[in-house]
């Protein structure tokens, strides 16, 4: 991956002097303690020092067009890595501007370093040039912030952030770094600290009795589901799971977030579950005896309705965040810890189960209502190009995501093998996520397909990172699924408010001259029998390409469980099957 | 329902608004919060009155489990307390009515601790109880200030748990 392009190398600077040791130089050193290898950001003038200590650092650095872009690319960077995501901008603007992506993390445990420059710190409190009291905006959409108030607790904090980023239940980590810490001169060997954490104690091994009830209620039940969510990958846990679920034959039904956790081609999948979930998954909870969550925290978009949640189920419940069990639904059996380490102790207890009538059952609602959609007219039909992309790609591509109908449809019908493959925004929705996201996730694999699914509304609100993406030479595929519409909205105007498509409609550019412009390929596709060929192109494509889909403009997304209803209360079923079988 | 939870927490910038924002982020209800210094100059305690019932109380645990300089969580339910809460209370009192006044402090084993031409200022410690019904005892007299501590409070035979 190139740095920089040929025009835009910066003039070779004078030799340096002899310069003292700073903070600095003393913060570069930890990232480099850390295994920081990569980090985005955006300078800005109160973290020039630390900029000016990273031009001559072998760390690569990503320039983004916008904070918001870069905490996602590092976001993204984290979830296809496992690795934490460094981010690096200036204070104020540049740190209120991270805001949306460290909430965004932060509703998906996503581990991340953000460190924000701040005024020095006698202005701290004073309304300084571009200060912003970051650290009380940051607080609730953080795992924890920091403001370095003494040059000697700079080492400690850094080591501390990553490391609370990185354990327990990730999530982003703030530190806030006055101008003066950064310039403060200090010991070269400053940069080893100890941890100071006597109240962060986790708890990865699961209490074996709790194991062994939880696998024994595997054992007995007559109708069992496991519910796996992001946790599963978070915590590496996919092969575990696997070997678990195929030992106790158990069907699995996953999150958005634990999409290719257990490979979606295996006969004991059934897909997604939710508000737009397979109705064979979402049957199969409400009708279940034993619910088995890993890694998931039963989230509104996963009940629906919470009282009518599985109602005759006992529920076990894997999660290394106390605070996630029986949070919103009580749960029996808990066993708190790391997933990886909960099942691979678990599967010495677990017992094959045939479970005839169950899964006869299974394979009854999922013949009854599969997931489908009418490819029959001339439009073309945004799942067909997810169907056809994940034909192409074999289902083997890192695939990353906006917010709306074409993240729901991506989720449908692009089927996952593979964890660390599929990058979304869920907790928070984040429009706009997809684009910076495939950067992120092809800088972290240069050689792997990056497709980002995205609508035309959410790629309008970060298609400014265009650039960031040509310049460093990135190979990712934008499938623009353009509707015309911010099409959940005008779905939810459509069943809920008598069709008044109030402020729903934009008017784009064509994506196709913007990609041109910015340098990147552009490429439009308006009928259906131009599809398989243009993705072909695509896919061969070295360079950024943009494909605008001109899809059927008032397609839904179904199936769909309304907000307040129960799972079982499903709308757009296939015709002639709204009977429960 | 009132629960009594005692909070040991790092001494570090900005714990304090870390609790206080969890409790309003999360819709959790406080009814007190009293902060001091402990015998360990890096930890500082919190005597945290919360009102809710066992699974808000659940919630309320875990979620203050989860801050990161938050050290260790005592739920002090069920347990024989001694609770103290300390009150500045400014009470009118013209010079005809201060014998009156003064065998109700004695009765309270308050203390005068400032003196004026029209009024006294007292100083009274004990559980809550005690301290409502003193302002309760004052009122026909003119309650001009009231200012407390929030409640303190800790265990007579300690049996703790996170």
């Amino acid at each position: 991956m190139g740095k920089t392009t040929s025009n835009s190398s910066p003039p070779k600077p004078p030799e340096d002097r002899e310069k003292p040791i700073t903070g600095s130089d003393v913060f570069i050193e930890v990232l480099r303690q850390e295994g920081v290898e990569l980090m985005f950001g955006y300078p800005g003038g109160v973290v020039l020092p630390l900029f000016d200590a990273l031009f001559k650092s072998p760390i690569e650095f990503i320039l983004s067009r916008h904070e918001q872009g870069a905490t996602h690319m590092a976001d993204a960077f984290a979830r296809v890595t496992g690795k934490v995501g460094v981010v690096l901008v200036t204070s104020g603007p540049g740190a209120c501007n991270t805001v949306t992506g460290l909430a965004t993390a932060y509703m998906d445990s996503i581990p991340l370093v953000v460190i924000t420059g701040q005024v020095k710190t006698p202005l701290i409190g004073n309304d300084a040039f571009q200060e912003a009291d970051t650290t009380g905006i940051t607080r609730p959409i953080t795992k924890h912030n920091y403001i370095v108030k003494e040059p000697k607790d700079l080492p400690r904090i850094m080591h501390e952030a990553f490391h609370i980023a990185r354990t327990g239940r990730p999530g982003p980590v703030v530190v806030d770094l006055p101008v003066d810490v950064s310039t403060t001169p200090m010991q070269a060997d400053a940069a080893r600290a100890e941890l100071n954490l006597p109240g962060y104690r986790i708890r990865t091994e699961g209490h074996l009795r709790q194991i062994k009830r939880a696998a024994d209620a595997i054992n007995q039940a007559q109708r069992p589901v496991v519910y796996a969510g992001g946790g599963v990958i978070l915590s590496d846990a996919s092969e575990q799971l696997r070997a678990m679920v195929h030992q106790a034959n158990l069907p699995i039904t996953t999150t958005l977030l634990g999409l290719g956790c257990f490979d979606e081609n295996d006969p004991l999948s059934l897909h997604m579950l939710g508000m737009h979930g397979t109705a064979y998954a979402n049957f199969a909870i409400q009708e279940c005896d034993l619910l088995v969550a890993i890694g998931a925290r039963f989230d509104d978009r996963i009940t629906g309705d919470v009282s009518h949640f599985a109602p005759h189920a006992r529920i076990v419940h894997i999660d290394i965040d106390p605070s996630s069990i029986s949070k919103n639904v009580k749960v029996d059996i808990p066993v708190v810890g790391d997933a990886k380490k909960i099942l691979t102790e678990m599967i010495k207890y677990v017992e094959y189960g045939e479970r005839k009538k169950w899964f006869a059952h299974i394979d009854q609602l999922k013949q009854t209502y599969p997931l489908t959609y009418d490819n029959s007219g001339d439009h073309i039909k945004p799942q067909y190009v997810i169907d056809e992309v994940g034909r192409q790609t074999k289902g083997r591509a890192i695939v990353c995501t906006g917010v709306g109908q074409h993240q729901m449809w991506t989720a449908q019908f692009y089927r996952f093998s593979l964890p660390r493959h599929f990058v979304t925004s869920g907790g928070l929705g984040t429009m706009g996520f997809g684009f910076p996201a495939s950067i992120g996730a092809q800088l972290a694999h240069p050689d792997a397909t990056v497709i980002d699914f995205d609508g035309d509304s959410s790629f309008s609100m970060t298609l400014n990172e265009l650039p960031t993406a040509v310049e460093n030479n990135l190979p990712v595929k934008v499938c623009v699924l353009n509707n015309g519409y911010m099409g959940m909205v005008r779905q939810w105007q459509e069943l809920f408010y008598g069709k008044r498509y109030s402020k729903s409609y934009l008017q784009h550019p064509s994506f196709a001259k913007v990609a041109e412009a910015f340098g990147a390929v552009g490429l439009t596709a308006t009928r259906k029998d131009e599809v398989t060929a243009i993705i072909e192109q695509m896919l061969a494509e070295k360079k950024c390409c943009i494909v605008d889909f001109h899809i059927e403009r008032e397609e839904n997304v179904w199936p769909m469980v309304a907000a307040g209803k129960g799972l079982h209360e499903m709308s757009g079923l296939p015709a002639g099957t709204s009977e429960r079988v | 329902m009132r629960r009594t939870l005692s909070v040991l927490v790092q001494n570090q910038p900005g714990v304090l608004a870390h609790v206080a924002g969890m409790f309003a982020a999360r819709g959790f209800n406080i009814d007190s919060l009293a902060v001091g210094r402990t015998e360990d100059p890096d930890l500082s305690r919190m005597t945290i009155v919360v009102l809710g019932d066992d699974a808000t109380i659940e919630q309320v645990r875990k979620q203050l489990g989860k801050i990161i300089p938050v050290v260790k969580i005592y739920d002090f339910t069920g347990e024989n307390l001694v609770q103290r809460d300390l009150m500045l209370i400014r009470v009118a009192a013209p010079p005809e009515k201060r014998p009156e006044i003064q065998s109700l402090i004695d009765m309270f084993r308050a203390k005068v601790v400032d003196i004026g031409p029209k009024f006294i200022m007292v100083e009274v410690t004990g559980p809550e109880q005690k301290i409502e019904a003193f302002i309760d005892m004052c009122r026909p007299y003119g309650v001009k200030d009231v200012v407390r501590t929030g409640m303190i409070a800790i265990p007579r035979h300690p049996k703790s748990s996170r």
